[in-house]
């Protein structure tokens, strides 16, 4: 058990040490000192961090194993990119900052909505079982999206499905996806969401319904007896996710010139997932490190050309070799004075 | 009559299917753990049947056996270096080795044998048969996965209810402590498993490149997800399962692509399993787990 104290002392860390990056990140914007690299990645960063937590609220504090991930953050990508640019053509708001907002915001009901119709039928199952049925709904979801043409012509929206015949300016267009979207997305509001992000997960895990969700997670049956509506946790976890991932999905997309609707493969799912697990299943502060670490590092080992993937591939067996060694473990235990009085309180309770 | 070749040509994608999800059933039954790497081990029997066939000139029974031998060692040593030290670890840190290796073999495979694609020989000899006054037209292709694949069923069941080592492996699946109390050895029995997976990948690619010629070094991930919802689709862990939920999970999309739409095809697919997996939560063959409490 973490005490209230640990929990406060770390949140308030994670939450200083971002903001102290923003600020340092925005001086170096202004005074051009930021390499061109990293500039571009900003807000991609911050809207893998806000996935990356998302996912750790599904897998890590509800426990459930979502292979779909990137379904949501696609529908909140499109979603974005089209109230944005209805908003644009059919009502000339120019102002881009507001139709952001109003997208970002758009998105993640949208797709919160759509993680409520799928977690109904998705929580009924367990396991395994319910990996693959995320799996397939964000396969489902990415076919559907493919099929998928909107146009906007005067104030109202025209949609066609599996036809290509629709009038006014398109702004979605089947399996060539949106193209010339106006990249409205800013570090600014990539940032801004990253703390809503923090602030909706951190204070819902401490509230007395994470702990419902993670008793449910630790114990079904013994949750159950106690009264909780497992069905109900489970749901708000899930939704809170989808909410979130749509939110991330229409800041990435909104910094996308162009955008194909196979981007959110499982590939897209799997890399999110990834970044969970190493960060440490159910830390979010790991889940934010690792979703910087992990994207920044493809483009460092540039260096090595055609051998990054390659160099990636093999950097993440031997990580997650070592991270589940007995050796290494005991050995990180020793060195970690947190870790050991964990340990021996542990010890303490079993005797 | 256009009903009946639909038919059969999903029974044959399914049977690919089939084969493939096998793997992925077995490993899952008897190690608890998804092996998304499978896939690739396809992919990588595919290339070394190009490779064999093409290039050193081998003919392609022989070029099957090189590639089933190479796979063989290849899923073994896999397992070796990466999966079995993590046997006590959680699945998911199991997981996501398993996508690490998938990486690391299509990588390698990129570089190898660059990432152009290469089109697969028609390397199975059979001519097509004409049935019903030359109105139903079965490619010999066609015909032979058909035919193996119901080899396979058949050989597979045998050794797993006959043998020795069946027995065992049916013992890890069930209880792998109580196995290792009756002197099996678990380390070998999942060597073994992932021995047999990777041997019918090779057999795999050599049937899915020989109906699909385009070999790119990405080309087993697809099939591989699909045959892993075709294992889940079956009961993961039952053997007769993946043979059902392969070949029907084949012909949904044959006949799905004929009569509704080629782009929702996969959509499809998938919505069919949903709909199953309501309906029976552990597949069409799998077995109820009971609570305990």
């Amino acid at each position: 058990m973490r005490t209230k104290k640990s929990r406060f002392i770390t949140n308030t860390v994670t939450y200083a040490v971002l903001i102290a990056i923003f600020i340092l990140f925005t001086i170096m914007i202004n005074h051009k000192t930021m390499p061109r690299t990293l500039k571009g990645q900003l807000v991609p960063i911050c809207a893998w961090i806000v996935m990356a937590v998302s996912l750790n609220l599904v897998v890590g504090i509800s426990g459930e194993l979502s292979l779909g991930h990137a379904g949501f953050m696609s529908i909140g990508a499109f979603t974005g990119i089209i109230i944005s640019g209805w908003l644009l053509n059919g009502f000339q708001m120019e102002n881009g900052s507001l139709r952001l907002v109003i997208a970002i915001v758009g998105a993640g009901l949208v797709s919160g909505i759509a993680g409520a119709l799928i977690g109904i039928p998705v929580l009924r199952l367990r396991g395994d079982y319910l990996a693959i049925v995320t799996l397939a709904f964000g396969e489902i979801i990415k076919n559907l999206i493919n099929c998928l043409y909107v146009a906007v012509e005067g104030k109202g929206l025209n949609v066609g499905f599996l036809n290509n015949n629709v009038a006014g300016t398109m702004l979605l267009n089947g399996p060539m996806g949106a193209v010339k979207v106006k990249t409205i997305s800013t570090f600014t509001a990539g940032f801004l969401l990253v703390m809503f992000t923090l602030i909706i997960v951190l204070n819902l895990t401490n509230s007395r319904s994470g702990r419902a969700i993670m008793a449910a997670r630790d114990n079904r049956i013994a949750a159950e007896a106690t009264g909780i509506n497992i069905t109900k946790y489970k749901m708000i976890a899930f939704v809170t996710g989808a909410f979130l991932a749509g939110m991330a999905g229409a800041l990435y997309g909104l910094n996308m010139a162009k955008l194909g609707p196979t981007k959110f493969s499982f590939n897209e799912s799997i890399n999110v997932l990834v970044f969970v697990v190493l960060g440490g299943i159910g830390s979010i502060p790991g889940s934010i490190v690792s979703a910087v670490a992990l994207t920044i590092l493809p483009e460092e080992l540039r260096f090595l050309q055609e051998n990054r993937m390659l160099a990636y591939a093999v950097l993440l067996i031997v990580v997650m070799l070592l991270v589940n060694n007995p050796l290494m473990k005991s050995l990180w235990g020793r060195l970690n004075p947190f870790k050991k009085r964990h340990k021996e309180q542990e010890e303490v309770i079993r005797t | 009559m256009v009903f009946l070749s639909n038919l059969v040509n999903g029974i044959s994608l399914g049977s690919i299917y089939a084969i493939i999800a096998l793997g992925y059933t077995m490993v899952y039954g008897i190690a608890k753990m998804l092996n998304f790497a499978h896939g690739d081990v396809i992919m990588v029997g595919a290339y070394l049947i190009f490779c064999a066939t093409q290039y050193w000139g081998i003919p392609v029974l022989p070029a099957l056996l090189i590639a089933m031998i190479s796979c063989t060692l290849l899923g073994m040593t896999i397992e070796k270096l990466a999966y079995s030290p993590l046997r006590k670890a959680t699945s998911l840190a199991v997981l996501i080795t398993a996508i690490g290796v998938s990486y690391l073999l299509q990588n390698l495979a990129q570089l190898i044998w660059t990432p152009n694609p290469k089109i697969f020989p028609q390397l199975i000899p059979v001519d097509s048969i004409k049935l019903f006054n030359g109105q139903l037209v079965i490619k010999g292709v066609t015909l032979v996965t058909i035919v193996i694949n119901v080899i396979i069923m058949i050989v597979l069941t045998i050794f797993i209810s006959r043998t020795k080592l069946g027995k065992a492996m049916r013992c890890v699946s069930e209880d792998r402590g109580a196995a290792e109390l009756m002197g099996i050895s678990v380390n070998r029995t999942i060597s073994l498993t992932f021995a047999i997976g990777s041997a019918l990948a090779a057999i795999a690619g050599l049937l899915l490149c020989s109906s699909y010629p385009k070999l790119v070094p990405t080309t087993g991930s697809v099939p591989g997800i699909k045959a892993f919802t075709a294992a889940v689709f079956g009961g993961i862990g039952s053997i007769p399962g993946a043979m059902l939920g392969g070949v029907l999970l084949g012909i949904i999309e044959i006949l799905g692509i004929a009569y509704i739409s080629t782009e929702l095809s996969d959509a499809i697919v998938f919505a069919v399993l949903i709909i199953v997996l309501l309906v029976r939560p552990s597949g069409l063959l799998g077995k109820a787990a009971r609570e305990k409490v």
